[in-house]
């Protein structure tokens, strides 16, 4: 009897992320190679709703875990609810984003399941022998490993914009069940207090599309402004190189490289930066890469796909001006 | 207060990745430091040190070599070294390593275990939350911000989007991201005192487990090297011509705008 491939779906007040449709797409084409059910499964609370949005994108069946104690992410009350269904169940592989909560709530549920777990693919495929294996980027992006779980389920996190999302189709049906939370007092010893989103209108960096980004060349905190005026004009959003993280230019949270956020968008432009090898791990596997330097010499034109030899505070907002003659 | 950190260590981010004869990362040559993530840990364990009291301890898991980044984070302040050395282990998954380390780790005493976000090496950012779930302690990754006051942790963490404040008991596992601190440099005194300082070497026998009880939930890697991505085309010209021509190839031969 086949048990599924099941995709842990993310919402963001009740907004389905982006990088959980992208998995349900993808699993939904090893779904029909293999014929395995996928299975959407929502946490949270007030969640009903969001059952037709995943039937539309490929579940077959929807699990339901509504709990005032999921209102928000713990990992202790995710990892309790979804450690006594997915036993209970005994799906062959359960997926998620790699995201905030992707990435804390995977291996601890692997871990509570006795299980494997693959971090971070960027490639995912069916496999004869142990059902799925997983190609993941390791010492940031200079080699790829490819594993698999010798006895299932097996857990992935998969990195977003890896796969794209298919067309919904409203007239999908699909099986909505709902499951109690059965959450353990012992996982119930860390409470979120408050959640401080900062309000922004640009998508989120590590799910974007397009990234305009901007390093030591962007020569000050005040410069940045460049920057957003071009990604609003291409709903892009905004990242920094290392340099500008550590001269205080802008907040941390924009960082993109090892010790930064890990992005794989369609476009990457880079503004005034060099291209060090610990960007590279950041963004090295974004589908095309545009680069403005001054310097001719600047590594970073050694593996763009596009690059102008220039003065960004020209360039840019040019290229600002052209992409308003596009949208 | 006592604190565990648990470090790794790993390659210099600048290395050069090479596959060997035998399919495995060379790491002939390589030079290594601790997880640069770790070093969060471990600072911000000497700080609580510093206001509290109490020792801090530095397990890892590893080879021969690890010992010199155990006494490097014994020369910025750490006072005692554990490492697991069994050359039984191979093909070491998350799930054993976490096991391995559970088991280090329930031998000292300990009001709080601390560790990075992630290792800059396999990046699979696992290992410190599986041993959370191995010692039954709750866990909260990626933070930004620890306060303690009493057996009560207030932590901010990092979220897709924004940050979170949590409160939790401790003890419990908390990993580092970049911002918690800035790690200090070894003093040429604390160098000299990391010489002198405990390095107890364990292997499996002594945490009374053998490697059959953590054979590896996965496969063994199968590594490659990425095909290096090669440079496209310069755009030439006046600076409009210039961003003229790269928004038309961007719309029409990327088709990426």
């Amino acid at each position: 009897m086949a048990k599924g491939i099941w995709i842990i779906v993310e919402q963001t007040k009740l907004e389905i992320r982006k990088v959980s449709l992208e998995l349900l797409s993808e699993a939904r084409t090893i779904a029909d190679k293999t014929g395995e059910p996928l299975v959407a499964v929502i946490l949270g609370k007030g969640i009903a709703d969001l059952a037709k949005t995943v039937a539309a994108y490929g579940a077959d069946k929807v699990i339901l875990v509504d709990d005032d104690k999921l209102a928000d992410y713990t990992t202790g009350a995710y990892t309790s609810a979804l450690n006594k269904i997915i036993r209970k169940e005994e799906p062959q592989a359960v997926l998620i984003g790699n995201t905030a909560i992707g990435k804390d709530l995977a291996p601890r549920l692997a871990h509570r399941l006795g299980v494997g777990m693959a971090s971070d693919c960027t490639g995912m495929e069916y496999d004869e022998a142990n059902f799925l294996k997983f190609r993941r980027p390791v010492y940031g992006g200079k080699a790829f490993s490819e594993v698999a779980a010798n006895a299932r389920p097996v857990l992935a996190t998969i990195r977003p914009n890896t796969f794209p999302v298919a067309a919904a189709d409203e007239s999908r049906q699909a099986e909505v069940v709902n499951e109690a939370a059965e959450i353990d007092a012992a996982d119930l010893r860390a409470i979120v207090k408050e959640i401080a989103l900062v309000a922004s209108a640009r998508p989120e960096l590590i799910e974007a599309n397009v990234i305009i980004s901007g390093g030591r060349g962007m020569k000050g905190p005040e410069n940045y402004v460049i920057l957003e005026a071009c990604a609003d004009v291409i709903g892009a959003a905004v990242g920094a190189s290392r340099a500008a993280v550590d001269a205080g230019w802008i907040d941390q949270k924009f960082q993109v490289g090892q010790t930064g956020k890990t992005v794989s968008p369609t476009l990457y432009i880079a503004c005034g930066i060099s291209g060090a090898i610990q960007h590279l791990a950041g963004m090295g596997s974004s589908k095309v890469i545009v680069a403005i330097n001054k310097d001719p010499e600047a590594y970073i034109f050694t593996l763009a796909d596009y690059g102008i030899v220039g003065d960004l505070f020209e360039i840019v907002p040019l290229l600002t001006e052209e992409f308003k003659k596009l949208v | 207060m006592n604190i565990v950190v648990t470090l790794k260590q790993t390659f210099d981010t600048e290395a050069k990745i090479v596959i060997d004869g035998s399919g495995k990362i060379d790491a002939a040559g390589v030079n290594l430091v601790i997880n640069p993530y770790d070093e969060f840990a471990v600072e911000e364990a000497l700080k609580l040190k510093e206001k509290f009291g109490g020792e801090v301890t530095v397990v890892s898991l590893g080879g021969d070599k690890t010992e010199s980044s155990i006494r490097t984070a014994m020369a910025m302040g750490a006072d005692l070294g554990v490492l697991i050395n069994d050359p039984s282990l191979e093909n070491v998954d998350e799930w054993a390593a976490a096991e391995i380390l559970a088991k280090a780790v329930a031998q000292i005493p300990y009001d709080l275990i601390l560790a990075g976000r992630i290792a800059v090496d396999d990046g699979s950012s696992q290992v410190a939350v599986r041993m959370a779930d191995a010692l039954n302690l709750p866990s909260v990754s990626s933070i930004l911000k620890l306060d303690i006051d009493g057996d009560k942790a207030t932590v901010i963490r990092e979220i897709d989007g924004g940050s979170e404040t949590i409160e939790l008991s401790i003890p419990a596992v908390l990993t580092a991201q970049k911002g918690l601190n800035e790690p200090r440099y070894p003093s040429m005194m604390g160098i000299m005192k990391a010489k002198k300082k405990e390095l107890k070497v364990l292997t499996l026998a002594d945490l009374g487990i053998t490697a059959a009880d953590v054979a590896s939930k996965m496969t063994a890697p199968k590594f490659s090297l990425p095909t290096p991505r090669k440079a496209g085309k310069m755009i030439a010209g006046e600076p409009a011509e210039q961003a003229a021509e790269l928004a038309k190839l961007l719309r029409e031969e990327a088709k990426a705008i």
